[in-house]
């Protein structure tokens, strides 16, 4: 099968999914848990992840700005650009892929196999509809929210990083972090969480939906799916980046 | 009544079903026998339409079900009930849910209409007090009994099963045979069974229709299968020296 192939065969997957629900009440249900189970449990790892990560790009900001020339609060200035612009919509998303990736096209996939994807479609339920939009949803509406997350707890991460080594003061870092506060560059990093969101989703559901063979080609696939995701994220960073910024 | 016209249906330019005609007794046990490989699945699916026919018509009571609308179709969906070889129960899911599942979706019962319903058929398929048990909790006898719940809950007119007895020790399937086909007598269904196991096609087979590399080689009642001197027939469902014994014994009585 040809990448164009593949590419044909993903929106015609999309056109699929984009229908109305059977049954709202059903709906609901599916999408709180996938609230909770894209979302929720996606919140430790990213926390984790967050202020540690935060934290090293304050010490690294600071043992590379050692200049009597360059003021502290420059140091909280680039921290909070690099996590706001990067670090939190990019690198967190990556993390997403892989976890997340994993699971839905991990979860389809064993349902492909086991025919219970079959079962569906012989009932008469759309099963893109029924399994990929609560999905698809629960991303777009939750990940904004653990990105915001994220970017607190990095800042934070820095400043306590930084109070704890003495390699700058708190009180410089929270100057930087004032300093010049763009709001657009939140509605930016928001604009980048929604469209990898949506890839987060759709991508892997995609590998998983159409998987052919027995647990093997399930575990392949979930790895496919991991790899195509982040690559489709890097190349959309850099569309979105060139179209939103420059 | 079920009747396939010519159906072919191919996969990456190899043909697996090649010009298959035939019909499937209104309320009676029909039997799809084959070897592995002579394409009884891919007919099977072709039959419900999980797979679309190259070219060819499968009719449901003058219906042909490849020329439905989308609501005719939805409706004609809700009229089958299908027990798939490794019976596809939602994993996630219990007992009741997932013999509920079809009511939540197709209709608007409120929850202890549905749970009387569920029970009723967790009753008829002999499984009292599992509601609450996950697929994974469960033999493989009894997950075929969920399964076999999960496709009549609707009363569907149209039973299909895949392998129902694959994987299960020989008396408990036996058992599934009886059940299906006292389901089928009792809701007057008219079911359609794959398989491969030929006390089956001896105890409850109506209909059979034996397939060999996607052709139908030979159809009848399972009294015919006794006396015909298809060759194809006698080696596949006579394999066994048990089983040659029992068509010698049914030959000589009818001598």
């Amino acid at each position: 099968m040809t990448y164009l192939e593949h590419v044909g065969k993903y929106f015609m997957m999309l056109r699929l999914v984009f229908k109305r629900p059977q049954k709202f009440h059903i709906f609901y249900t599916a999408l709180m848990k996938e609230i909770e189970d894209l979302g929720l449990k996606s919140i430790g790892i990213i926390m984790f992840i967050s202020f540690f990560i935060g934290g090293v790009i304050a010490l690294q900001t600071a043992l590379n700005l050692d200049s009597p020339f360059i003021p502290d609060s420059l140091i909280g200035f680039a921290a909070k650009r690099s996590i706001i612009l990067e670090f939190a919509p990019t690198f967190c998303c990556i993390i997403l892929a892989g976890k997340v990736g994993s699971y839905i096209t991990s979860s389809i996939g064993a349902m492909r196999v086991t025919e219970q994807i079959d079962a569906l479609e012989v009932m008469g339920i759309n099963a893109l509809n029924f399994l990929v939009l609560p999905k698809i949803l629960a991303a777009l509406f939750f990940y904004p929210f653990l990105i915001i997350l994220a970017m607190v707890l990095g800042i934070f991460g820095g400043w306590l990083a930084g109070v704890a080594s003495g390699l700058f003061s708190g009180v410089d870092y929270i100057i930087g972090i004032q300093t010049e506060f763009n709001s657009f560059l939140i509605v930016y990093a928001m604009i980048k969480t929604l469209v990898f969101s949506f890839i987060i989703a759709t991508v892997p559901a995609y590998h998983g939906y159409y998987v052919k063979g027995g647990s093997i080609a399930v575990g392949r696939a979930s790895t496919q799916a991991v790899v195509w995701t982040t690559i489709l994220i890097v190349i959309s960073n850099y569309i979105l980046t060139q179209l939103l910024l420059t | 009544m079920i009747e396939v016209h010519n159906l072919y249906k191919g996969f990456n330019g190899v043909e697996v079903l090649k010009g298959i005609s035939t019909t499937f007794l209104p309320g009676k046990t029909n039997l799809i026998i084959g070897q592995s490989g002579s394409g009884k699945t891919v007919f099977l699916k072709s039959l419900i339409g999980l797979h679309i026919p190259e070219q060819g018509t499968v009719s449901f009571d003058g219906r042909i079900n490849t020329e439905f609308s989308q609501k005719q179709k939805m409706q004609w969906r809700q009229e089958i009930g299908m027990v798939f070889q490794g019976s596809a129960l939602f994993d996630s899911q219990t007992v009741e849910e997932n013999v509920m599942f079809p009511l939540k979706m197709f209709t608007d019962k409120s929850q202890a209409e549905m749970l009387d319903r569920v029970n009723t058929v967790l009753t008829r398929v002999n499984l009292d007090n599992s509601n609450k048990k996950l697929p994974a909790e469960l033999s493989g006898g009894m997950q075929k009994r969920v399964a076999i719940a999960r496709a009549i809950v609707m009363n569907p007119k149209y039973l299909f099963c895949d392998e129902p007895n694959s994987g299960l020790d020989p008396q408990t399937a036996i058992v599934i045979d009886n059940l299906i086909q006292e389901i089928t007598d009792e809701y007057k269904i008219t079911t359609v069974i794959n398989t491969h196991d030929m006390n089956s096609v001896i105890e409850i087979g109506e209909k059979i229709v034996f397939l060999n590399k996607g052709i139908k080689a030979w159809e009848g009642t399972s009294e015919d299968i006794f006396s015909t001197d298809s060759e194809a027939v006698v080696s596949f469902v006579y394999s066994s020296n048990l089983l040659k014994k029992v068509r010698q014994v049914y030959l000589n009585k009818t001598l």
